[in-house]
């Protein structure tokens, strides 16, 4: 922190805020407007929903601190998803399945990497196509059907409770959060993937290694969307071969109502948990005041373009 | 300090549960049905999508029926997501509606859904679809095979009780395939004139209706009637005997699908067993009603079909 506040710490700070304080007002206003809003079991409902966005979001966040940005995170829950139920089904044990799951991840996202750093592809371009074929292969991994699992201690991890109150998914979000808000702030790594937003050739000249960061990028990013996936596959009991559609476009829409700019290098992971829980609180709030889902999609998209427009600076 | 965060994480463990907040077995049942403390009751209706005229015409007659019954209907609309079905049932549950009336987006991701609700006192119903692995309170769909039968007395009638037929099957499986086909085969058995000369699997589709209808009129030249066990693949053998210039050949298809009604209309399918949404949804509401006045409901309700000609539209 410098001593004195310039211009765009200022500029920072009040799109910072924007997104706590559109919160804060969402709040108060469902609070008011529907009787069901307010009580433990309903915000702690509503944080288990919003769980699955949040890690795929969190990911999100390095790729567009860094960016880019990455389209392939839905099709790459389905694909991990549907190979740790696959492989619980062929009795390979949890643990196996959800590293097997984790580890898919990771390389889909690395793949990613490799095409956006030495493929020089622009990541919506390299992302879309992934997207595409990774959608394919799960589709003929499926065969198009759900796979089952009956698991009963893999079906914890997307419906159980700690201590009989705090639903396991909205733990490990706090975990993941945790572990990343270190990495962005507390490491070299999470300051050169700002540094590569900020301006990719000067972090270059600076010494940065600029394809190796990318592939960990998108290599976070594919890890946090297998997560994802492993959490919704075990909360449906099974996979889902078309699982996790247009859930790329929610998780950009969180880190973007979060206040980290879509060019890059401004930006903040707490700001993408305020981001996915509005989305949350939204979603939730107008599905109590028994609002049709036509609109719901309206007031989204509302939500999202005011936010777009506050990023423009 | 490692000791510490292995004894946090190790108590963490040992109180995961399956049990929520307010689900515990002892939990008072006072509120029976669920339902709010005053006011006219609410009943949720979580569809599948609303991107299928199928679906939105059961909405409007679960509408229509609310109105009648004066009870207010709350909507939500999962979009054909397993995962947001699950969170917008949660919200009804929230919501404290007395009674959900469910159409599954599928039949193996809600049942941890349906066990939630019956844990907060809430009954279940299910429309069009059943869940596997959760109890419901009733389960409404279409009388699949009093449709078939439907569909053997009107060709019955039509060849004069004299003819040989083809039968083209949905997906092997599939309740509707079995029942449909069950309610069909079983009529055409009493009548010894009539005879199904060839069976063969299409799966609901139009394009393996058409291809599976040209190679059994190869195969069985002396062809009256063909039955199909959805419209689309009844729009499929009409293709075939298009191409194969047979225009005396019967057509009759199941559902009555816009598609279908309109092949009837114009001539080239004989008729069509259509299904009435409509009145799925209306029972729905119906017997979401007999529960809150806590009257005793059918296990399964049945909802009558209707063949559609061009005659009788």
């Amino acid at each position: 922190m410098t001593a004195r506040l310039t211009w765009s710490d200022a500029a920072t700070l009040i799109q910072r805020l924007g997104s706590v304080i559109g919160l804060a007002l969402l709040f108060i206003a469902l609070s008011i407007m529907s009787p069901d809003f307010l009580s433990a079991g309903n915000l702690l409902t509503v944080l288990r929903q919003v769980s699955i966005n949040a890690l795929i979001a969190f990911g999100m966040t390095f790729v567009i601190l860094a960016g880019g940005i990455d389209l392939s995170v839905g099709a790459i829950l389905a694909l991990s998803g549907a190979i740790g139920a696959g492989l619980m089904a062929a009795g390979y044990s949890m643990w196996l399945a959800v590293a097997a799951a984790l580890g898919l991840g990771a390389l889909l996202g690395v793949v990613n990497g490799v095409l956006v750093s030495w493929g020089r592809v622009a990541p919506f371009i390299a992302t879309l196509g992934t997207m595409t074929l990774i959608r394919g292969l799960t589709l003929v991994y499926t065969d198009g059907r759900p796979i089952s699992v009956t698991n009963n201690a893999f079906a914890l991890l997307g419906d159980g409770y700690v201590a009989h109150l705090i639903p396991i998914p909205v733990v490990l979000m706090f975990v993941v959060f945790a572990v990343f808000a270190f990495l962005l702030r507390g490491t070299v790594f999470g300051r050169h993937v700002i540094a590569i937003g900020g301006n990719e050739e000067a972090s270059r000249l600076s010494g940065v290694r600029i394809a190796p960061m990318k592939l960990a990028i998108y290599g976070v990013s594919g890890l946090a969307s297998a997560f994802a996936g492993i959490v919704l596959t075990s909360r449906l009991h099974s996979a889902q071969a078309t699982a996790g559609a247009g859930y790329e476009l929610d998780a950009i829409a969180a880190v973007v109502l979060g206040g980290t700019s879509l060019s890059g290098g401004r930006g903040w992971l707490f700001g993408t948990l305020i981001g996915a829980l509005l989305i949350g609180f939204l979603n939730n709030g107008l599905n109590l005041l028994g609002v049709s889902s036509f609109y719901q999609l309206v007031v989204k998209g509302i939500v999202i373009l005011i936010a777009v427009l506050l990023d423009r600076r | 300090m490692r000791k510490l965060a292995l004894i946090v994480a190790a108590s963490l463990l040992a109180a995961c549960s399956q049990q929520g907040p307010g689900e515990s077995s002892t939990a008072s049942s006072s509120t029976a049905g669920g339902a709010p403390a005053s006011g006219t009751p609410t009943i949720g209706l979580a569809l599948s999508t609303q991107d299928n005229p199928f679906f939105v015409e059961l909405k409007d007659g679960a509408q229509k029926a609310a109105k009648d019954a004066n009870v207010s209907l709350v909507v939500v609309d999962a979009q054909n997501d397993p995962a947001r079905q699950i969170s917008s049932v949660e919200d009804l549950i929230q919501k404290r509606v007395s009674v959900i009336l469910l159409n599954p987006t599928d039949s193996s991701a809600l049942a941890g859904a349906v066990q939630s609700a019956n844990r907060a006192n809430i009954p279940v119903i299910t429309l069009d679809r059943a869940v596997d692995g959760a109890d419901v309170a009733s389960h409404i769909a279409s009388d699949n095979i009093a449709g078939g039968k439907m569909a053997a007395d009107f060709l019955a009638s039509k060849l004069n009780g004299k003819g040989n037929i083809i039968e083209l099957q949905g997906v092997a499986g599939t309740s509707a395939a079995r029942d449909r086909g069950k309610g069909f085969d079983d009529q055409i058995a009493k009548t010894p004139g009539l005879k199904i000369v060839a069976q063969q699997p299409a799966n609901f589709d139009r394009a393996q209706g058409m291809s599976v209808s040209e190679n059994l009129l190869q195969a069985n030249s002396n062809v009256q009637a063909v039955f199909a066990q959805n419209d689309e693949m009844a729009l499929g053998a009409v293709r075939a005997l298009d191409g194969a210039k047979r225009g005396n050949v019967l057509i009759v298809g199941f559902d009555g699908t816009p598609a279908g009604k309109d092949a009837v209309q114009s001539g080239s399918m004989a008729a069509t067993v259509a299904q009435q949404p409509g009145d799925i949804g209306r029972l729905g509401v119906e017997t979401a009603k007999k529960l809150i006045d806590k009257q005793p409901v059918e296990k399964t309700i049945a909802v009558p079909l209707k063949l559609l000609t061009k005659d009788a539209p």
